[in-house]
């Protein structure tokens, strides 16, 4: 359950770019979750709304983009979004890949006012 | 610790003004003049940002020390703190311990008992260790004493995976009476280890347990991961751990 963890780092951060903005409240936020950050998307989803209770975040929407596993391949140039986590070029099958996307956790976009 | 930002004498807040230039490498505050009332910014930050921050604070001091930090995870009861008791018999460096547990020092008290530094981090409900955590626990340690510093995480495969502690190596360790499947059902976690260790392997007769298609399954989620296999029985097992410890510190220079 380190998605309560996670939505405190999240708040946190809202918190930190509102007053940067001189915002009162956040009325939207974006982020994008990766296939393979080792978070469930519908449980940060929960610890949001537990949270977000006394913030600036209190009536803020959270849009959750999830974010498939993305690799490209270093043999033969393939990009792709791999469904399962088997980091293998589907075209070549080289083991030679470097992750584009899809392990990380990310604030994308805050509406404020 | 901390000669640069003086954390220990500024408490828990003390840290963002001194950091501020970091933040340019991986996130970008971009203001759109279209957008007014209400104002609309896109923001490209990891969310663990603050962490993976301190991470890389706990790093740096690890490396003015010439220290190796190891960062151990596993399920509860795989044996994280039975390899730490028994490496000492084996190892010529020297190594302390930052355990993480949610109750109990009983951990620390077992490799105390051996002679081995180790500092009890008591997570209360927390399920796993973060950087600003394992950055109490190094102030407690004398580094200059130790060439290693395991933080042994809390047991469990799900949530240290998602938290960088600010080590230089993540080792994960599966036993045999675990069963099965624990590296396909947990791949966030595995994914994530510079060495996966098979612990308990003198109990293979006793189990159906494939360890050739386990480690299959490893390679299939991190294709250039090392693999040992241990029993506490066997010291050359143990001995494999060492060297390969041992390797890695070498390339470190």
């Amino acid at each position: 359950m380190h998605e309560y963890s996670i939505v405190q780092a999240l708040l946190t951060q809202c918190e930190d770019i509102a007053t940067q903005n001189e915002a009162t409240s956040v009325s939207s936020i974006e982020i994008k979750i990766g296939a393979m950050s080792g978070v469930e998307s519908h449980l940060l989803k929960i610890a949001f709304d537990t949270f977000k209770e006394g913030t600036i975040c209190d009536f803020a929407e959270l849009i959750i983009r999830k974010q498939p596993l993305k690799i490209s391949c270093n043999e033969c140039g393939n990009e792709i979004e791999l469904e399962s986590p088997l980091y293998k070029c589907t075209k070549c099958e080289s083991l030679d890949v470097k992750v584009i996307d899809g392990e990380d956790m990310y604030l994308m976009r805050l509406e404020m006012e | 610790m901390c000669t640069d930002c003086g954390c220990s004498i500024r408490g828990k807040d003390g840290h963002d003004h001194h950091h501020d230039h970091h933040h340019g490498n991986h996130g970008q505050i971009l203001d759109n003049p279209h957008l007014n009332d209400p104002k609309t910014i896109t923001v490209i930050q990891k969310i663990l940002d603050k962490n993976d921050h301190e991470a890389m604070h706990n790093r740096a001091h690890l490396d003015s020390h010439k220290v190796l930090g190891i960062n151990l995870m596993s399920s509860p009861g795989s044996g994280k703190t039975t390899l730490l008791e028994h490496l000492k018999d084996v190892c010529d460096f020297n190594y302390g311990v930052i355990e993480g547990d949610l109750e109990t020092n009983k951990d620390a008290d077992r490799l105390k008992a051996k002679n081995i530094q180790a500092i009890q981090i008591q997570t209360g409900s927390a399920c796993h260790l973060d950087a600003f955590m394992v950055h109490k626990g190094l102030h407690d340690l004398q580094l200059d004493d130790i060439d290693v510093c395991f933080v042994e995480n809390v047991g469990n495969l799900v949530c240290p995976a998602s938290y960088d502690v600010g080590t230089h190596l993540n080792v994960v360790l599966v036993s045999i009476p675990e069963g099965e499947d624990k590296i396909a059902k947990y791949p966030v976690m595995f994914r994530k280890a510079d060495l996966i260790i098979f612990t308990k392997v003198d109990l293979l007769p006793h189990f159906t347990y494939d360890i050739e298609k386990e480690k299959a399954v490893a390679r299939s989620l991190k294709p250039n991961v090392d693999i040992l296999e241990i029993s506490i029985k066997d010291k050359d097992s143990l001995k494999a751990f060492a060297q390969w410890i041992d390797f890695k510190r070498k390339m470190r220079g």
